[in-house]
């Protein structure tokens, strides 16, 4: 019997006005798979990855978690939805306004009721964890370093060790060596959890170090799905151009541009 | 002529939209308040800001008009010989209208511009889009704190606004204007009614939410970048101007026109 998979998409379309950003969007993710999802920037991954934890509405399609349909479920039902879901945005989006431990704390604390004390022992060893000292859960995000931030929207992600991962541009604005261990701990939380993970990426280093499954994005459908070992030889000129980075081909700038000035 | 028949159409129609956005946004954002989870952190850090950290505008705002209006009203008065009742003229003017609008003014230029442009950080910064992630109401935790502490907040500020304006009034009408203190006073509380200053604490209350309403509307929906940030802010501050205005003229009907 065929496994159940821990995501499900197809005909996911997404419009903004006009603009048809999503056409119709299949993929599947298996339970503990690592999916990194690349394309041009403005293509849509974005939107794609905040369809998937309800944060954008689909105009059409469905979604489906370990089987079970998440679309037209009300409010109540996607708040639990989310309770197993942990993310990070592309440039931390950590709450200004609180302490670190605080923001690693958030859901357990505002949430479920977690006390003061506890709250920050449980900061102080998630953030351990990652790399950081215990003594910067008493700052705020606006004293940290990109890598630090970035570190600490992990932690918030990642402390109250959800089902399903996601990760935007996890390693973006970092430099080589900061970005390689974000996704070494990436890596190291994803087993840890046994967590499912999508990630959108335009950094191809990141992208061969934890990727499972790479999917990419191209006018608003998946042209290529497939195993990270075979993004090189997947046959799809768009997916060679990416990869490699050439500015000749497929992809025109003209092309990028008009996609980005849709978002 | 047809193009102009259509812009007047499309004029009403956007305002009819915007009218009908921010009365489903109040709406929601009053049926959080009642809600729990109750945030209260959230809701004493913004009494502390809107409330505590706005005596001193308030304060000052209302100190200098109180003693002006003394001065002025001692002027026009002398004309036909009716100097003593500058006392009850600043009590009267400063608890039913200068008191609250002024101090509605006042607060609509910091705590609105300081709401929209803390929302409309949070907005442009995917904090708001983290909230929901976090299984965690943004109107709930960020709006109902805001516009339940403008609305307990500003009655109190109007409160001792109003006790500092005719305090201002005093200083003007005893030091310089050559009053005996003990009439000042007397004539300060002979015409005075309690409804003058509990209607004064009413229009404040209604601004106090206008105000935060309009930070929280417009921050909430502010566009993209610095930019987006900064038109929020401005219209936040003008539409809570405007709206105190006319919200005044109509609880100013309702209760004191009859």
């Amino acid at each position: 019997m065929a496994m159940t998979p821990k995501i499900e998409l197809s005909a996911v379309t997404k419009s903004f006005d006009a603009n048809h950003v999503l056409k119709g969007i299949d993929l599947t993710i298996a339970p503990k798979e690592s999916l990194v999802i690349i394309g041009t920037s403005g293509c849509g991954k974005s939107v794609l990855m905040k369809c998937l934890n309800g944060l954008i509405t689909p105009d059409s399609g469905s979604i489906k978690i370990d089987g079970k349909e998440i679309l037209g479920q009300g409010r109540a039902a996607l708040e639990d939805l989310r309770q197993r879901f942990g993310m990070t945005f592309q440039f931390g989006a950590l709450f200004d306004s609180l302490p670190i431990w605080e923001n690693v704390t958030f859901r357990l604390h505002h949430q479920r009721g977690l006390g003061k004390s506890e709250a920050r022992d449980i900061a102080a060893q998630t953030i351990s964890q990652l790399g950081l000292a215990a003594a910067v859960i008493d700052r705020y995000p606006a004293e940290l370093s990109g890598g630090m931030q970035k570190r600490v929207a992990l932690a918030r992600a990642i402390v109250d060790e959800p089902e399903i991962l996601l990760f935007d541009e996890p390693t973006s604005g970092l430099d080589p060596i900061t970005g390689g261990v974000i996704d070494r701990l990436i890596v190291d939380a994803r087993k840890r959890l046994g967590a499912t993970t999508v990630t959108i990426s335009h950094d191809m280093a990141s992208v061969r170090r934890i990727a499972d499954k790479v999917a990419m994005v191209h006018d608003g459908v998946i042209i290529w799905a497939g195993p990270a070992r075979n993004m090189e030889k997947s046959g799809v000129p768009e997916v060679h151009q990416f990869v490699h980075g050439l500015s000749d081909g497929p992809l025109t700038r003209e092309k990028i541009l008009s996609n980005k000035a849709h978002l | 002529m047809l193009g102009f028949v259509q812009n007047i159409g499309r004029t009403i129609l956007t305002f009819l939209a915007a009218f009908g956005r921010i009365t489903l946004f109040s709406v929601t954002a009053v049926r959080w308040i009642f809600t729990p989870p109750y945030y209260w952190p959230q809701l004493l850090r913004q009494i502390i800001d809107i409330g505590y950290y706005s005596l001193p505008v308030v304060g000052l705002t209302t100190l200098f008009s109180g003693m002006v209006l003394a001065l002025q009203s001692y002027t026009g008065f002398a004309r036909f010989s009716a100097e003593d009742t500058v006392a009850t003229v600043v009590v009267l003017s400063v608890t039913r209208e200068l008191g609250p609008v002024l101090a509605g003014l006042m607060v609509a230029g910091r705590i609105g511009a300081s709401i929209a442009a803390e929302i409309g950080t949070m907005r442009v910064t995917d904090q708001i889009d983290a909230l929901d992630t976090l299984s965690t109401r943004p109107m709930q935790y960020l709006v109902a704190p805001r516009l339940l502490a403008g609305t307990i907040c500003l009655p109190f500020l109007v409160l001792v606004g109003d006790v500092i304006g005719v305090f201002g009034g005093y200083i003007v009408g005893v030091y310089r204007l050559g009053f005996t203190p003990s009439i000042y006073l007397a004539r300060t509380l002979e015409y005075l009614e309690v409804s003058d200053v509990t209607l004064g604490l009413i229009k404040a209350a209604v601004f106090g939410f206008l105000i935060a309403l309009m930070g929280c509307y417009h921050g909430y929906h502010s566009g993209r970048g610095a930019q987006g940030v900064g038109r929020a802010t401005t219209n936040a501050v003008v539409s809570a101007s405007i709206l105190i205005l006319i919200a005044n003229y109509v609880v100013t009907t309702m209760f004191f026109g009859g």
